[in-house]
């Protein structure tokens, strides 16, 4: 218990260094270091087939690293993952709970595995706190997408785990489900629970603590939101105005120094490197369509957009029609 | 927040008891496996038992009686009262009756010579000719030997009295008895039991063999083993539901078959079930173990298929084991069935006891080991 001593001591939930993995040949991670602090809401976030789940399972154990280590609430990932086990609530990117059990059944059936104490009740207990009280005796492959992602997140925090593993625990699910979700999130950090969340949601990417932005198996930023929006060099700019806003569009996608172009309603918000190009271009160019521009702030969309080596430029808008 | 529950490494017995109720409540809401566990052994049961190896009756016979005493009438009454004969005809030609059997009307034809009941009286010990047809003998053979079983009962009460003694000694008939502890000629005795390894073999083998493929397959692997759960404990977990399904066929068999057969249990009936509970677990960590190498759900079927042929093939269910040439029987020997197969068969039909078969049973518990040892071994416990 002297390495755990020790880190929490640093106050790591999560340190691990230079993780690597790769499956037949091909390097999917390729040295990611990854801090988190106890108590501290962690967003992991990149595209798709970046490697964020594989990270994630190196972290918990199910896959070895092929390169690099770390610690996870002071157990070493490698040799001790079965402390970790113990110890971390896992929810798969996959819905994985028993689809021929009923959700009281399921949620029993994890009591009994971490070996709670009277685990039909603690079921029906966390399933009552998780809403899902009226839905105990059905059966979980009947349930729709977002209360599928409820009983998921109920079976991974039933056993009080020091540590949240959450991968893509919103996708398909509501607003209103996922405001409700990330609520139990931050109820179970404001009790010391760590989580580390992997989203493509940029809203709740701006709900987490810290941040780290992986692309292509490296992690190209971390840190909290605004120190990465910060960090990125990016300046914005609003502009309305009415008629012209394509034709803009196009035209402001063209430039080499604009690296983002996105609608937002009636609104355009143009991103790029920030500095007296960017400003003189689409200032120019506003001018010439008598469009109104104003400084806005760089998104954290924006941030990604510039961290993709292939970024599309136009986003969030029909900019042909 | 840690000082509320224990967090202390849980015994194995929760753990293990979570895995055991979970499948018990899969395997209860899979209907299709639940009718297979109660169908399969009456299927097999029926079709062994009179389809394919039961001896056939009411074969059609012709008398050719040259005798009208009361006793040649006795005997023909006797024969058609055995169930095995339909009589036909009765012909008075030799060459009417030889008609009938190269048409294929009759399958046998039985001769009475002529002062047939006069001679029976006078001890002169008369033959009596069954010609059958033997194109096929499996077809009539139990039925020459309940024909040949006869002669010492049928003229019992008729000769009582003087002719007493001419009962000490049968009536010498052509055809000779050959199953001498089956005078009914009955297949279903020596069928029932083999059957009872056959059937545990083949559904234990199923039943577990997609175990692990199946968590595999359903996404539900991975959060499996996220838990604390050890392989062991897993593979004992799914095992455990379906040693009692494994009991249930054995019952259905055995009740089956003492009903429609008349197969007795000599032996005693608590060391069959202890050997039979080793059978049963060795099948099911052999599925288990199939379930840990396959891929894929259908792998795990050509696999366990692929090792229930040889076990009905070379355990001795099939073929007689001693008949089999010695790498056959060398392969038997490591076949759980070929054990299971003298157990089962000494303890029910020859009364055999613990001491008797604790070799055999020991084999099954080599197996059962060893095999468990390999699944466990072979589980992957990571996702890579
Ligand atoms: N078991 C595996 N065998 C081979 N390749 C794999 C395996 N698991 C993942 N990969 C590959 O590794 C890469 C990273 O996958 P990963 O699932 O970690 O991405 P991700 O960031 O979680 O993506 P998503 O947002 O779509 O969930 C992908 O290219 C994927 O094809
Ligand atoms: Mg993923």
């Amino acid at each position: 218990m002297s390495a755990q001593g020790r880190t929490e001591a640093a106050g790591w939930a999560i340190d691990a260094h230079n993780l690597r993995k790769s499956f037949g040949g091909r390097e999917v991670v390729r040295g990611i270091s990854l801090k988190v602090r106890r108590g501290e809401i962690y967003g992991f976030l990149g595209p798709n087939g970046s490697g964020k789940t594989t990270t994630i399972r190196m972290l918990c154990g199910l896959l070895t690293p092929s390169g690099g280590g770390g610690r996870c609430l002071g157990y070493d990932i490698v040799r001790e993952s079965r402390m970790i086990r113990l110890h971390v609530g896992y929810m798969t990117q996959q819905f994985s709970l028993y689809s021929d059990l009923t959700v009281g059944e399921n949620l029993a059936f994890v009591a009994r595995v971490y070996g709670m104490a009277r685990p039909v009740e603690l079921a029906e207990r966390t399933a009552r706190e998780m809403g899902l009280g009226a839905r105990l005796n059905q059966l979980a492959g009947t349930l729709s997408g977002g209360w599928k992602q409820r009983l998921a997140l109920a079976a991974c925090t039933l056993h009080d785990p020091q540590l949240l593993l959450l991968d893509e625990p919103t996708a398909g699910v509501d607003p209103k489900a996922r405001r409700d979700f990330w609520d139990s999130i931050h109820a179970l950090a404001s009790r010391g629970v760590t989580v580390l969340v992997s989203t493509h949601y940029m809203d709740e990417a701006e709900r987490c603590h810290e941040l780290a932005y992986i692309y292509k198996g490296r992690i190209l930023a971390n840190g909290p939101v605004d120190r990465i929006v910060a960090q990125s060099g990016l300046a914005a700019f609003s502009i309305s105005g009415g008629r012209g806003l394509d034709d803009l569009a196009r035209h402001l996608a063209g430039l080499p120094q604009v690296e983002s172009v996105t609608f937002r309603g009636d609104e355009m918000h143009v991103a790029g490197r920030a500095g007296k190009a960017l400003a003189d271009a689409v200032h120019a160019a506003c001018k010439a369509r008598r469009l109104t521009c104003t400084a806005d702030a760089p998104t954290l969309e924006d941030v990604f957009i510039h961290f993709m080596e292939d970024r599309p430029k136009v986003c969030g808008g029909e900019a042909g029609a | 927040m840690s000082g509320r529950k224990g967090h202390a490494l849980p015994r194995l017995v929760p753990r293990l008891w979570a895995m055991i109720i979970k499948e018990f409540i899969q395997l209860k809401r899979d209907r299709l496996s639940l009718a297979m566990i109660v169908i399969i052994p009456l299927m097999e049961l029926l079709l062994f038992g009179y389809a394919i190896n039961m001896t056939p009756r009411h074969l059609p016979l012709a008398v050719l009686s040259a005798d009208t005493s009361a006793l040649a009438r006795d005997f023909v009454a006797a024969v058609k009262q055995t169930g095995y004969f339909d009589i036909r005809g009765e012909v008075t030609s030799e060459a009417r009756a030889k008609a009938m059997l190269r048409s294929g009307q009759v399958i046998a034809i039985l001769r009475i010579p002529p002062g047939f009941g006069r001679k029976l009286r006078a001890g002169m010990r008369p033959q009596m000719l069954l010609a059958t047809d033997a194109t096929d003998p499996v077809t009539t053979s139990g039925a020459v030997a309940a024909v040949s079983a006869l002669a010492t009962r049928v003229f019992r009460r008729a000769l009582r009295g003087p002719g007493a003694d001419l009962l000490a000694t049968p009536a010498p008939f052509e055809l000779v008895v050959h199953k001498r502890y089956n005078p009914a000629g009955k297949t279903a005795i020596n069928i029932v039991p083999g059957l009872i390894g056959v059937i545990l073999t083949m559904t234990m083998l199923v039943f577990t063999g997609l175990a692990v493929t199946r968590e595999v397959e359903r996404g539900t692997m991975e959060a499996l083993l996220a838990t604390p759960l050890r392989p062991v404990e897993i593979m004992l977990g799914k095992i455990a539901p379906y040693i009692i399904a494994g009991f249930i066929q054995m019952a259905i068999i055995m009740g089956a078959g003492r009903l429609l057969f008349g197969v007795p249990l000599a032996g005693p009936a608590q060391v069959l079930l202890v050997f039979t509970l080793i059978f049963i677990a060795a099948n099911l960590s052999l599925g288990y173990t199939i379930s840990t190498i396959a891929r894929n759900q259908l792998q795990a079927m050509q696999m366990s298929f692929f090792f229930f042929l040889p076990s009905i093939l070379m355990s001795g269910f099939m073929f007689p084991f001693h008949g089999m040439p010695v790498w056959a029987r060398f392969i038997g020997e490591l076949l759980p069935l070929t054990h299971y197969l003298r157990i089962v068969r000494g303890i029910m039909l020859k009364g055999a006891g613990f001491a008797d078969m604790a070799r055999e049973g020991f084999a099954l518990l080599i197996f059962m080991l060893v095999v468990m040892g390999i699944a466990v071994v072979r589980f992957r416990r990571t996702l890579d």
